[in-house]
């Protein structure tokens, strides 16, 4: 590369730096203050690319801009005012939950308002054209980015050092009961720091108009690279952001210089899971000051009564008798429901009893997948033989990962799983040779005495009750008491001579074999896999259906499983805009039964 | 006479054992993933179906359209798939949209025994590496679509070549296929830079100069919808289209080629569908009721939507049945009209002979048009039959 090659890539890298730290930084602000990791935000970004786009022929771009600002900020406003004031006290995930059921809510808002085409916005008036810099073409509006992320930067800065308000903010930050102790009024600066956030999310949308058409798959492309941003840089740190920020872009930009475009899939990832390895709290974050109530799942899942014990068996006995009077597709969608019912419980025992939340679990779904069909095809290995040896590859990929997790915690803890997630994914795609790149492997079918419908289904039927049934009995074994000790209090497990690391690692291991143990099932009943099954949507599904059945409770994620795959199923057919309508669903039993559907279910008789 | 029979087929249609037994096409999509190519194509398909019916139905039954959303990916694709063989009892499958969701519909429909009429997925494997007796594309494939352009690629005779491509299956496929037949075409060739960012996560600054960066006399793009605008836009201000022919894939597809409006790059060669222009009377047919029907302009998902449906409807009516054996031996080589003239559907690897327009980018009144358009037969751009049939292992 020539001198000035190399200049104008550290421009363009300082251009996306700038329009990633204007969503990081409202993300990252939010975080700090609320502890609500805000998945809408990449959605809030969208509407205000949307806004501007809409306004732009008539206002004119620039008057768009500040237009799309406020009128994110004011939806930011009814958001933080009817919805999240209501949860700041709900376990965490379920925050998760209800921001990301608003997720759903506002993609198919802006399909219905403005239609499915992508709107490519205008130039920039007056910053349309080109500059030259070292006799090659610069868009001026590039150079207007890469100015604009520090004067909002130090703005931000000055906002937090020398007001009031941002004293209050940095203490609540700092540690929220102290400062709500101390008399502040805990609710408006909530109420103003998530305004702000989403403003902070308008303005970058509507400022990226010029640069990229509005399109409909904005809204999650960006919300994983500003989690990623904020990650690295430290969570609530504003000049970690930025830092992170500049990190990120430059990286990119010389990925593809150097010709290694392919790597742009990962490359963040790969930064963050090795910023996250050599430094827990991200770059400038400094370790989380331990929330006084631990993030709400310290509740102990009490064993099931024996009149559950009984309902339980009555189940199970009613399910391998369904294939006597249900054929087809009832069949099907109940192998798909007790494939998703071990995934959740899978992914459960570490985030309940284990208390690590996981973004990734969808890797070890996915890798159970990938194994049994590399033995399968690759190997040329019987089927039975394949559907052994796939959970095998994903309790290797747990024990691996699981080492690097479980030396963080709380949300650093969920991105490292996230980012090997998605490093695990963009091997699938990218190693055509072995696992056939996007399109995946294709003839993964059950041997002959297994291809009939009922026989696949006591198949599923048998192997996910082994699983589950297992992981819910380990909950309850010396093991299980050990690994909930580690989570409730990790200082007294310590000093009792628990190992809690190694038992959060055997945790890990365990839940990541019984989650591919769901996977190989699941590619034998599908017939082909691809790297979707183990993409982050998969992962946020198993999340969604373990925070919908409640995750204090031990049946629960399994209820979630079956709602939500039911729901999915149902919906997609008979409803347009059925993403919409399960997010608002989502929302109405966010709203209504904070602890999830079991948890309610559990309480309801005791509460009159 | 006719009106007697008109009003025996209303009859026939309005009594519910009549309605029973209409002849069911399942058809899955991805609408909400990929919904500018696919409202067309369903609008496309329901006028077909209300044509189809309103002359009578095929062997005397009315025919019927089950929509499902495949969700985009392989997994909730075959779930769908299941149900419209299982619960829905359709007679034949149809749709998919991204090659690797057509792949496992493809993979399936050949376990399960249903014909699958694949409208839309590109990919050269659904037809040769991963094809089989059940499964028949209408669209041409990447491969086609690329051999479409290598005439005028060939021709420039521009020794430095630098390609992008969106990473994933169609992409690669059709730098692979135009690498190779361009080298074939025009030897001593060079490429001398290949960028090939993201399914819709193009970072279209650096993208674009590191293109520049390698000084090639002309580009071969396969980027498309929002990939494709940012890196027009990028292209324009930086000045890299400048004394540089681009062939870009499916440019020319209105739902591709109108978001870019006055930013619409002149000279590129494109494969699409300049639908204002074409004259043909099957064509004005289709196109006068399209418009009185949805009171719009076709798109290419429009033709494709409207083609599967009549493809099904012509096999129905060639094998006079619904049985599945028999509607496979119909569409082998079955012949048939569509909007862009007549099509065949080739025995020896399942592939329709649609072809596309090949023509250069033009701005008219600040929207983009093609230009020294000329129609592509999908006959004439295949590899040579031995080539497919070990392919194929069949």
């Amino acid at each position: 590369m020539s001198g000035s090659a190399v200049l104008l890539q550290f421009l363009n890298g300082l251009a996306s730096a700038s329009s990633l730290f204007l969503v990081a930084a409202g993300l990252s602000l939010i975080f700090g203050v609320t502890r609500i990791v805000n998945f809408a935000h990449g959605s809030l970004y969208m509407l205000g690319m949307y806004v501007a786009v809409w306004c732009a022929p008539i206002l004119g771009f620039w008057v768009a801009v500040p237009v799309a600002m406020l009128a994110v900020a004011g939806l930011g406003l009814l958001v933080e005012v009817l919805l999240l004031r209501r949860i700041y006290r709900a376990p965490e995930l379920l925050q998760l939950l209800a921001t990301f059921a608003l997720v759903l809510v506002i993609r198919d808002l802006a399909l219905w308002a403005w239609g499915p085409e992508d709107i490519l916005g205008p130039r920039a008036p007056g910053l349309g054209g080109a500059v030259e810099i070292a006799g090659r073409a610069f868009p001026q509006y590039d150079l207007f980015l890469i100015v604009l992320g520090p004067v909002v930067f130090v703005s931000l800065h000055l906002l937090l050092k020398k007001t009031r308000w941002g004293i209050l903010v940095r203490a609540a930050t700092e540690d929220r009961e102290m400062a709500g102790a101390l008399g502040v009024n805990q609710r408006w600066l909530f109420t103003g720091v998530f305004v702000l956030g989403a403003a902070l999310a308008g303005v970058g949308g509507a400022l990226a108009v010029p640069r990229e058409p509005a399109n409909l798959e904005v809204d999650l492309s960006v919300i994983s690279d500003a989690f990623v941003v904020v990650v690295v840089g430290g969570l609530g740190s504003i000049p970690g952001a930025f830092l992170a920020a500049l990190l990120i872009g430059e990286v990119k930009a010389f990925c593809i210089a150097l010709g290694y475009s392919k790597i742009t899939l990962a490359v963040e990832f790969i930064v963050m899971a090795v910023v996250l390895v050599l430094r827990p709290s991200g770059l400038l974050g400094r370790p989380q000051a331990p929330a006084r109530v631990p993030v709400g799942m310290q509740s102990t899942a009490g064993r099931i009564p024996r009149t559950g014990v009984v309902a339980l068996v009555l189940l199970i006995g009613f399910l391998a008798a369904l294939p006597a009077f249900a054929a087809g597709y009832t069949l099907i969608l109940m192998t798909d429901i007790l494939v998703f019912a071990l995934f959740a419980v899978s992914l459960h025992f570490i985030m309940g009893p284990g208390g690590m939340l996981s973004f990734g679990h969808a890797a070890y779904f996915g890798l159970g997948a990938y194994g049994a069909g590399l033995a399968l095809l690759r190997l040329e290995l019987p089927m039975e033989l394949a559907l052994a040896l796939g959970p095998l590859l994903a309790g290797a990929g747990a024990v691996a990962f699981g080492w690097f997790c479980v030396r963080l915690s709380g949300v650093y803890l969920a991105m490292l799983t996230l980012a090997f997630a998605q490093i695990t994914w963009s091997v699938a795609f990218q190693w055509d040779a072995l696992t056939g790149g996007s399109n995946g492997l294709i003839g993964v079918w059950p041997a002959d005495w297994l291809a009939s419908k009922p026989a696949y289904y006591f198949l599923t039927l048998f192997f996910s009750l082994t699983g589950i049934v297992f992981l819910w009995k380990a909950v309850y074994s010396p093991f299980g008491y050990a690994l909930r000790a580690g989570r409730d209090s990790p200082l007294r497990a310590d000093a009792i001579g628990i190992d809690v690391r190694t038992v959060q690692w055997a945790a890990f291991a365990i839940a990541g074999t019984a989650a591919g143990v769901a996977g190989a099932l699941y590619a034998f009943s599908k017939g082909s896999i691809s790297p979707e099954t183990l993409s982050v949507p998969r992962s946020v599904d198993g999340l969604v259906m373990v925070l919908l059945g409640g995750v204090q409770t031990l049946t629960g994620p399994a209820w979630g499983a079956a709602l939500f795959t039911w729901l999915e199923d149902s919906a997609s057919r008979s409803i347009d805009y059925w993403r919409a309508a399960l997010g608002a669903v989502i929302l109405l039993l966010v709203l209504a039964f904070p602890q999830g559907i079991a948890g309610a279910a559990k309480r309801w008789p005791f509460s009159r | 006479m006719k009106l007697i029979h008109a009003a025996l087929v209303a009859g026939l249609l309005t009594s519910p054992a009549a309605l029973s037994q209409s002849i069911k096409i399942g058809e899955l999509n991805s609408y909400k993933v990929f919904p500018a190519f696919l409202e067309p194509y369903r609008k496309g398909m329901e006028l077909a179906l209300e044509e189809i019916n309103a002359s009578g139905g095929v062997l005397g039954r009315k025919l019927e359209l089950v929509i499902r959303d495949d969700g985009g990916t392989p997994g909730d694709a075959v779930r769908a798939a299941e149900e419209l063989i299982s619960r829905e009892r359709v007679n034949v499958l149809m749709g998919t949209f991204a090659s690797h969701v057509g792949l496992a519909v493809a993979n399936l429909a050949n376990q399960r025994r249903i014909l699958f009429l694949a409208s839309e997925p590109l990919t050269d494997k659904i037809v040769w590496e991963n094809g089989n007796r059940y499964t028949f594309r209408l669209r041409p494939s990447t491969y086609m679509q690329v051999a479409m352009l290598i005439p005028e690629a060939a021709k420039l005779s521009r020794k430095r070549w630098a390609i992008v491509y969106p990473n994933y299956e169609y992409g690669q496929s059709a730098t692979a296929s135009f690498k190779q037949l361009l080298s074939a075409a025009q030897p001593g060739v060079e490429f001398v830079a290949e960028q090939a960012p993201a399914l819709g996560k193009i970072d279209a600054g650096a993208v674009v100069q590191a293109l520049a960066d390698a000084k090639p006399d002309a580009i071969f793009s396969s980027l498309f919808a929002a990939d494709l605008q940012k890196f027009v836009r990028e292209g324009n201000t930086r000045g890299l289209f400048r004394g540089r022919t681009v062939f870009n894939l499916l440019a020319g597809e209105p739902e591709y080629l109108d978001p870019l409006k006055d930013e619409t790059p002149e000279g590129w060669w494109v494969t699409g569908y300049p639908w204002s222009e074409i004259a043909t009377p099957e064509h004005r047919k289709f196109l006068d009721a399209y418009r009185k029907r949805w009171k719009d302009y076709p798109r290419q998902g429009s033709v494709v939507g409207y083609s599967a449906v009549y493809a099904v409807a012509e096999a129905l009516r060639k094998a006079r049945t619904t049985e599945t054996e028999k509607l496979v031996e119909a569409l082998k080589g079955l012949q048939m009209s569509s909007p862009f003239g007549p099509i065949a559907w080739r025995a020896l690897d399942h592939q329709s002979t649609m072809g596309a327009y090949v023509g250069q980018l033009a701005k008219k009144d600040g929207k983009g048009t093609m230009v020294n358009w000329r129609y592509a037969d999908g006959a004439r751009f295949q590899p040579p039959d031995e080539e497919i049939r070990r392919l194929r292992k069949d």
